[in-house]
């Protein structure tokens, strides 16, 4: 079980109101994904949940239980770290065993997890290593070992993947998905990668300045997002955003059309523009276009292949206009 | 070129370190060389330097006349129970200022240090009374209690900046795990801060070792260390600086032994945080 639910939670550092009162409910087995900018809140939410922070007001609950006022190790969660926070003087195994060993369990059983946590994570011929001979990937196999030993009710990961380099984070990514699927637990995940978030989610949880923007599926949030920054904020590369006239004759203040919605050719179409910048991945081209007579100096648009324009070139865009959001002068999505 | 002027700035520094080094030295040395002369050369003018007829003497006479084991015992207990004492305290003082820091953390750390800027004769009568009233007077549990309280502001300030080091992180980690503050402090903080506390504890050691103001105030017989033990050389016996020398190279032995071969761990722990 890890049904998690918050209730008017609020937390301030002296004067400053970081997380203003804020609602949310976690379901047993979902995986959910705090992302937002830098400095949203969403590692201080995680932290409040883990009992590593205390709430001001409002209430945790856990399985039905008042948590807030637990100490961290009472309220039966796991925590990864972004820095791993593995023990530098314990082996492998003795790390993985902390938990078990603080909780008392009898040695033939934490013998028996061990194993089987090794195995699982590849980690049975580094069991008698320091986490200082250790790769970073292997680290955070090992801090997520910790983890899964105590069978806790729900795992809190805490952008456990920036510190890898990007193939790695790849690989972790899919890793942690696929420990998910298989131990059908409850996941609260932070991230500040939308694509992580995009990707692992069942639901996000959109975040900005404390206060919850948007929750819904990765493709909820996609085809729908409520508002403008919502809209910025999911989306790679982020969605172009026009004020102005093309707004207004669509009746909105503002239009946003993402770069794969915004057709191309060289010799008609809607907006006429000169090529910038092209991005050539070979699966994708980006290419960052001046548009004349928008609001936008630069529309980013998204060509599946190869294209083979450089800068300088002409090309005529068209926007799909079933794809186009709308947004009002307060940057609300209108329907 | 600008390789050869380096490595003659090199030899210059080797040069200039060694003889700071042998001048700070050199004192101690003097004792020892005077230790091992007669009472005559000891206070011949001009000095001699190593031309002097080698003896035993003096040492046969110190310990003849004064029981050398009863204040090294003293020592031994004073020094190693007000430095193990004071870690037990220091440990999780400095756990709460290095982890969970309030906003007068700062403050207090710097009042602790000024302590240790006032005289300690300011605080003399006062003690002094305290432990007539007491009934500690020459009472080897009463200085390891006033030694300890002395050096704690060092040992607090040392295990601090230790601690400092550390990543919260990892005991935060701890706490996750189900860690109570107890084996937060015994299991994770302890074992990782070892060097760091191995440093202190050596380095208070010695400060207590070497403490003379209280040791020789508070102390008459019974629990007289072997500062008391030079001192007894110095004053009734006036000039007799061979005696003397030798009372203070025996007092100083264990300790010079004790830091020489922990010397790699005391350089180490004195300049932690500097090279991080």
């Amino acid at each position: 079980m890890g049904r998690i639910t918050l209730d008017k939670v609020t937390k301030r550092f002296g004067d400053v109101e970081v997380i203003p009162p804020l609602d949310l409910e976690i379901n047993d087995g979902e995986f959910v994904v705090f992302v937002g900018p830098s400095g949203c809140g969403k590692s201080t939410l995680l932290r409040l949940i883990a009992g590593l922070e205390d709430v001001t007001a409002g209430e945790i609950t856990i399985d039905g239980t008042a948590a807030s006022d637990l100490p961290p190790a009472k309220r039966g969660l796991a925590m990864v770290f972004q820095s791993y926070a593995l023990y530098p003087h314990m082996s492998v195994r003795k790390n993985i065993a902390f938990p078990m060993k603080m909780a008392g369990m009898p040695q033939d059983e934490q013998n028996r997890r061990i194993e089987a946590a090794a195995t699982a994570l590849n980690l049975t011929d580094y069991l008698d290593r320091r986490p200082g001979q250790l790769s970073g990937g292997q680290r955070q196999r090992v801090a997520i070992g910790r983890a899964i030993v105590r069978e806790p009710s729900a795992f809190l990961f805490d952008e456990p993947l920036s510190n890898l380099d990007a193939a790695l984070r790849h690989g972790m990514r899919l890793e942690i998905s696929e420990l998910h699927k298989r131990l059908d637990t409850t996941m609260i995940y932070v991230t500040h990668d939308q694509v992580e978030a995009m990707t692992m989610a069942d639901k996000i949880v959109v975040l900005q300045a404390g206060v919850i923007e948007q929750i819904g599926s990765p493709l909820d949030l996609y085809r729908a997002p409520c508002n403008l920054f919502v809209a910025g904020f999911i989306g790679s590369p982020t969605m172009n955003l026009l004020t102005g006239q093309e707004a207004s004759k669509r009746n909105a203040h503002t239009v946003g059309i993402r770069p794969e919605h915004v057709d191309i050719s060289t010799t008609e179409g809607a907006w006429k523009g000169k090529v910038g910048v092209a991005e050539h991945l070979g699966s994708d081209t980006f290419l960052h276009i001046h548009a004349e007579g928008l609001s936008l100096e630069t529309l980013t648009v998204r060509v599946g292949g190869e294209y083979a324009v450089k800068r300088g070139d002409t090309v005529w865009l068209t926007p799909q206009e079933e794809n186009i959001h709308k947004f009002d002068a307060n940057g609300l999505r209108i329907e | 070129m600008a390789r050869a002027v380096t490595t003659q700035r090199k030899a210059l520094n080797t040069a200039l370190a060694w003889g700071i080094g042998l001048m700070i030295f050199f004192p101690i040395l003097w004792t020892i060389l005077t230790s091992f002369k007669s009472e005559a050369q000891a206070i011949a003018n001009p000095p001699i330097f190593l031309g002097f007829d080698w003896t035993l003497e003096n040492y046969g006479v110190v310990m003849e006349r004064s029981n050398y084991a009863r204040f090294l015992i003293n020592s031994v207990i004073i020094a190693g129970g007000s430095t193990i004492l004071g870690i037990l305290v220091a440990v999780p003082a400095a756990w709460s200022m290095a982890f969970v820091p309030s906003k007068r953390t700062k403050d207090i750390l710097l009042w602790m240090l000024s302590t240790k800027m006032l005289p300690a004769v300011g605080v003399l009568y006062p003690i002094y009374l305290l432990c007539i009233q007491l009934g500690v007077l020459d009472n080897r549990l009463a200085l390891v209690v006033i030694l300890m309280l002395i050096n704690l502001p060092i040992i607090v300030w040392m295990l601090y900046t230790y601690f400092r080091e550390i990543p919260g992180e990892i005991l935060e980690a701890a706490r996750m795990d189900g860690a109570s503050l107890k084996s937060e402090i015994l299991y994770v903080l302890t074992p990782m801060a070892i060097p760091g506390i191995a440093s202190t504890l050596l380095l208070n050691f010695i400060l207590a070792w070497n403490e003379a103001f209280w040791t020789l105030n508070l102390t008459s017989v019974d629990a007289a260390p072997l500062t008391a033990f030079i001192a007894s050389y110095s004053s009734p016996e006036g000039l007799f600086f061979a005696k003397l020398s030798a009372a203070s190279t025996m007092a100083i032995a264990p300790i010079l032994i004790l830091g020489w071969f922990s010397q790699k761990q005391l350089v180490r722990g004195l300049t932690f945080g500097a090279v991080k």
